[in-house]
């Protein structure tokens, strides 16, 4: 079963390896978009963790809700209000157990990720964030190192791709030949719940 | 850089702001640059905001006869919807509020939630969506043509028809018009340094240049060998023309991106003019200078706004704000 301290641990192992990578994204954005998609992610989940750390909330649901609606007010930029999204309707889907099975966070996440897609119009192909979160959030069922799999694949494959939505769309045909900075955070955050669970030998297998 | 560190030049800037102009309420915490006599009585109140690193645009442009009040993001960062809901609430008088949204997909989605919020707290909101940037195909396969220099028609137009206390639809039907009636293209020289990254985001080389740039260091949609004012300007405003197929007077809009010296832009308007002449276009009022800029970028644009009377009574409207005055 899966605490609020399994999702407080998530939170702060996002922000861990988005501070490390920070540079990279940044890079990656400034190939096709505008080179700061690392430094706002990095004060995103710094005011995250900043918050959780000052008073966790107890039950999953009210943690990644608070979570998301500290990016939306903290981030801007497209990547603030999508990633609040996926947070806020992931939590609000958990509702308010105590405690959740990896299935419901497999079925949350679902409707984390649909949440997103509606709001920036954008579909699988596109060259965006939810080129990464769709198959993670397929494989989520299985287990979190399976969808960690799923999300690193699905971020290098956006090399290939003509972006068709947000800044780097406006790049045509040159857009594509480089990884999507977007993709590539997703990735890391789902990489992070296989060390969330890690910590105490949950891989999020079975429900 | 100019700088202290990356992480404060906004917060920096808006300090120094606040310092030069005691006619402003600047709020450096939280963002926010408002007009000091703010809500205006009767008055629709219009409220911009963006990504930093554009300066003037967008609080150079708060003051009467324009902006009610305008949110600053991070560098190249649009806004969060906390500011622009604070905007929104300091500036309206009850007439409600015009958001001036530049189409970028961070900026669209944190005025929408804004625009909700606000909503909420009662205030009457409308929005605007400024995009007209002929660069970007705008088709189903992209984010939409960008907002670039038609937004400072839109904001000293429409906010001109809401100081003369225009109903919010009157004065949100007008904004919209404006951009319709308007189309941009970019050029780069150089590419642009952001704080964050305190390196080109391009490899433009000497020599090159990029055509088709948008105002956030994002490159453009082709590189070539440098050309001669005379042939950027043909380009750009055949460019703009061939998409606005204008039947009156234009005013135009000739802007220089942060790094190109007046000097050169004032020769290059010798250039925009004669094209415009060419083409049989008359040109009603030309503006020049560095209005909608991208941090250190060498470049420039031009924007032409296709006007009926009533749009150049209200350009012509008097206006005091930092960067754009004119008129008693």
């Amino acid at each position: 079963m899966l605490d609020s301290d399994f999702f407080h641990r998530w939170m702060t192992a996002t922000a861990v390896a988005v501070d490390r990578e920070a540079g990279r994204l940044t890079e990656l954005d400034s190939a096709i978009g505008d080179a700061d998609h690392g430094s706002n992610l990095r004060r995103g989940f710094a005011a995250v963790t900043a918050v959780l750390d000052e008073d966790t909330p107890q039950t999953p649901g009210a943690l990644l809700a608070l979570a998301g609606r500290q990016l939306i007010a903290t981030v801007g930029g497209a990547s603030g209000p999508l990633y609040g999204t996926l947070l806020r309707r992931t939590g609000k889907a958990l509702g308010d157990a105590a405690e959740v099975t990896p299935g419901q966070l497999a079925e949350a996440f679902g409707a984390g990720v649909a949440a997103v897609g509606k709001l920036g119009g954008a579909q699988a192909g596109d060259k965006t964030m939810l080129d990464a979160l769709l198959p993670a959030a397929q494989a989520l069922g299985e287990s979190f190192a399976a969808a960690r799999e799923a999300a690193e694949a699905g971020a290098l494959a956006t090399v290939a791709l003509r972006a068709r939505k947000g800044r780097a769309s406006y790049l045509g045909e040159r857009s594509i030949g480089h990884q999507d900075p977007g993709a590539t955070s997703a990735a890391l955050l789902v990489a992070a719940l296989t060390e969330a669970g890690a910590a105490r030998g949950d891989d999020g297998s079975g429900s | 850089m100019l700088i202290n560190v990356p992480e404060t030049v906004v917060a920096d800037a808006l300090r120094g702001m606040a310092a030069a102009h005691p006619e402003l309420t600047v709020d450096v915490e939280g963002r926010l640059v408002v007009r000091r006599d703010a809500p205006v009585a009767g008055q629709v109140g219009l409220v911009s905001g963006g990504g930093s690193g554009h300066e003037p645009l967008h609080a150079g442009f708060v003051g009467p006869g324009m902006l009610s009040a305008a949110c600053a993001g991070e560098v190249f960062t649009s806004p969060v919807p906390d500011q622009m809901v604070r905007a929104a609430m300091a500036v309206d008088s009850g007439a409600g509020v015009l958001f001036v949204v530049k189409n970028y997909t961070g900026d669209v989605l944190n005025f929408a939630m804004a625009a909700e919020l606000a909503e909420d707290e009662g205030v009457q909101v409308a929005q605007v969506l400024v995009d007209d940037d002929v660069a970007v195909v705008d088709s189903s396969f992209t984010a939409g043509r960008r907002g670039t220099g038609a937004t400072l028609f839109v904001e000293k137009i429409a906010g001109a028809l809401a100081g003369e206390g225009a109903p919010l639809e009157r004065v949100a039907a007008t904004a919209r018009r404006v951009n319709e009636s308007s189309r941009s293209f970019g050029v780069a020289l150089s590419a642009v340094t952001t704080p964050a990254k305190g390196s080109p985001t391009f490899d433009l080389p000497p020599g090159e240049l990029e055509l088709g740039i948008g105002i956030h260091g994002e490159p453009g949609r082709e590189r070539r060998p440098m050309m001669t004012s005379g042939e950027i300007a043909d380009f750009s405003v055949n460019a703009v023309l061939d998409d606005l197929r204008p039947d009156g007077p234009v005013i135009a809009l000739v802007n220089g991106m942060g790094a190109t010296p007046l000097l050169e832009l004032y020769g290059f308007n010798a250039e925009v003019q004669r094209v415009l002449t060419e083409r049989r276009v008359p040109v009603a009022r030309t503006l020049v200078g560095n209005y909608v800029t991208s941090l250190d970028m060498a470049g420039c644009s031009v924007t032409l706004c296709q006007v009926d009377e009533e749009m150049l009574r209200l350009w012509d409207a008097p206006v005091r704000t930092p960067a754009l005055r004119w008129g008693r």
